[in-house]
């Protein structure tokens, strides 16, 4: 909560300092004009007053009208867009953890034969090459040259294949890679000698004891993973043209549009504190060494 | 008394970039049924690689290179990793030196006792789950049926050497491999686990072969002891050859480094100088030779065979020789 409200906090100011508001134009607006305007959306009030207005608002629920787009609130633009939003990060997620891990997995277990050097070669290229390049790349070759697949917008669910790649291109890499240091590290580790010692078959030693012990570092990454591929799909929303909330996030950045940078940026907090908790719990689930009290 | 064990001119190396390293070098000796033999010798002597080759646990770059061992009529060196698994943890048991980080820290230690059983012996669930508590109260942990719940950081490092002997006894194995059980132990715990381990011997009827580095443990529970230097048996007999008539200087040495707690005059210990050899290049002679006292011209050119001295007391040294002049061990 505490975190949510310095969120709020800083963005509200840092909004408010930036020049130009809302309906700052080229051409400007009479005078008149402008003062009906202000008073419609409390323009007017000391900052103070509208911040207090704005957070109470807030404890309500309500995220308040957008400036630019006339008689739409930034809750309706939210429950609008966010669900593409949402299909296009767990597409990445799915990609990350599908491809991501068992790459890893079997780079670790095929230690320097061409299994590993394949995954690793590819992995190196995903983590160097930027998010932006990999979309262009890919609309280049796959959506004008073969024609395969829908080169930009959202219309059908071929669209959702070309964007979830490219953003969980950079991640599922990252994945890979911490999943091939951590099962290595791990099969070094005493207890996986106890357990061959006992006479467990070789799948039983990776897939049981291994396993389990890689993965703590890979959800100790996953927050800062999830918060990434939050942020990617701002560039990779604009860049396939796709009607997300990353884009309106932009949008709304160029038209000053406060009501909407505020109600996204609180959103987009309060989605992340969620998804840390979710990795906190997920973490006390597979360590019980850090597990709480009882 | 017959053999469950026999190693015979076992030798192991390892091949690294820099070359072969030979960690074990054509060493011979065998356990009675019932019997606990010592292996002691310093570190890096070959100890370890010796029990992790009778198990065919060598990982990569480790290879056994010559030699059989041959468990209960079985030869294990070639034997399928399939039948393998069935001897490990079932018909040989394996304790290790760290019970800190032998332990799988994220599953109970029910969990990773019962998986043991489950795997060897046909019992359900239930039935592996009431064996586990037995195991436990057997080995002397108190209230076996909650600590069978609980995971390895719950418990402290002796009892954690505890759990790791339940494991590695619960399919009641012909023979036990004790890694140095009890070096990473307070000095009081040790004794409680080379009491319970002499218990259980007799209880379980299992052959126990005790490494260490620790020769009062190895007098403690030990009817022979083989000592080790630079991966060559140097001595070998029984627990009273071997102490009361050492006849390597080697083992004098070693001797020579136990503190006598209730000593009457002061006395110091009396280190091994020097380091032992690099496994790498070993010059030829007795790898002994440039930390030993009695070194002669011989010594540094041609290995000594062993000399049999009683009937199973044997020793490779030079001085053993009938040409040899005659040393009388220090103190």
């Amino acid at each position: 909560m505490v975190t949510i409200w310095m969120v709020v906090t800083i963005t509200f100011f840092l909004m408010h300092a930036i020049p130009g508001g809302p309906f700052t134009r080229e051409k400007a607006l009479p005078p008149a004009v402008m003062k009906n305007i202000e008073e419609r959306y409390h323009l007017n009030d000391p900052l103070w007053k509208q911040y207090t207005d704005y957070i109470q608002n807030l404890v309500r629920g309500d995220l308040g009208p957008s400036f630019k787009y006339q008689g739409v609130t930034v809750n309706q633009i939210i429950a609008e867009s966010f669900p593409i939003s949402a299909q296009l990060g767990l597409a990445s997620l799915f990609i990350m953890l599908f491809v991501g891990l068992p790459a890893g997995i079997i780079s670790a277990l095929r230690q320097t034969k061409w299994q590993d050097h394949l995954a690793m070669s590819l992995a190196t290229v995903g983590v160097a090459v930027p998010n932006f390049v990999v979309a262009t790349l890919l609309m280049y070759i796959v959506g004008v040259k073969l024609g395969w697949l829908p080169t930009a917008r959202w219309l059908s669910w071929q669209s959702v294949i070309m964007p979830s790649i490219a953003l969980a291109g950079y991640y599922t890499a990252y994945v890979a890679r911490l999943t091939r240091s951590s099962v290595l590290e791990v099969l070094q580790q005493d207890y996986i000698r106890t357990a061959r010692a006992k006479g467990l078959p070789e799948r039983v030693v990776v897939y049981k004891h291994a396993l389990k012990n890689a993965l703590i570092p890979i959800v100790t990454y996953l927050g800062p993973i999830l918060a990434g591929i939050l942020t990617g799909s701002f560039v990779i929303e604009k860049i396939f043209a796709i009607p997300g909330l990353g884009e309106h996030f932009v949008a709304s950045i160029w038209n000053r549009d406060y009501t909407v940078i505020l109600g996204v940026t609180v959103f987009y907090a309060t989605l992340l504190v969620i998804v840390n908790l979710i990795v906190d719990i997920l973490y006390c689930f597979i360590d019980p060494r850090i597990r709480l009290g009882k | 008394m017959k053999n469950i064990l026999e190693v015979k001119n076992l030798s192991t190396s390892f091949f690294t970039h820099a070359g072969e390293v030979k960690a074990v070098k054509d060493i011979s000796f065998n356990v009675g049924i019932g019997e606990a033999i010592g292996i002691v010798g310093e570190s890096g002597s070959g100890k370890s690689v010796t029990s992790l080759s009778i198990m065919n646990l060598l990982s990569f770059p480790g290879k056994v290179i010559n030699g059989s061992v041959c468990f209960a009529g079985t030869e294990l060196t070639n034997l399928k990793e399939k039948k393998m698994q069935l001897v490990r943890g079932n018909e040989i048991g394996m304790i290790f030196q760290d019970p800190m980080t032998s332990l799988n820290p994220v599953y109970t230690v029910g969990n990773q006792i019962m998986e043991s059983l489950l795997r060897h012996q046909k019992l359900n669930r239930g039935e592996a789950r009431k064996k586990a508590i037995e195991m436990l109260s057997l080995v002397g942990i108190p209230g076996p049926e909650n600590r069978l719940n609980q995971y390895p950081h719950e418990f402290s490092g002796g009892m954690r050497q505890r759990v790791m002997i339940a494991m590695a006894l619960c399919c009641k194995p012909k023979l036990l491999i004790a890694d140095e059980p009890t070096t990473a132990l307070d000095v009081t715990i040790q004794a409680q686990i080379i009491e319970l381990l002499k218990d259980l011997k007799d209880k379980i009827n299992t052959s126990i072969i005790l490494i260490t580095h620790d020769l009062g443990v190895v007098a403690e529970l030990c009817s022979r002891v083989i000592v080790m230097y630079a991966g060559s048996v140097v001595e070998k007999g029984t627990t009273r050859d071997v102490f009361y008539n050492p006849r390597h200087p080697y083992t004098w040495g070693l001797l020579k480094s136990i503190p006598i707690v209730n000593a009457d005059h002061k006395e110091r210990l009396i280190p091994i100088d020097g380091q032992p050899p690099d496994l790498l290049n070993t010059p030829p002679g007795c790898p002994f030779c440039p930390r030993c006292d009695h070194a002669m011209q011989i010594c540094a050119q041609t290995q000594p065979p062993l000399s049999q001295l009683g009937e199973q007391h044997l020793a490779a040294c030079w001085l053993l020789h009938p040409g040899a002049p005659r040393v009388e061990r220090g103190r």
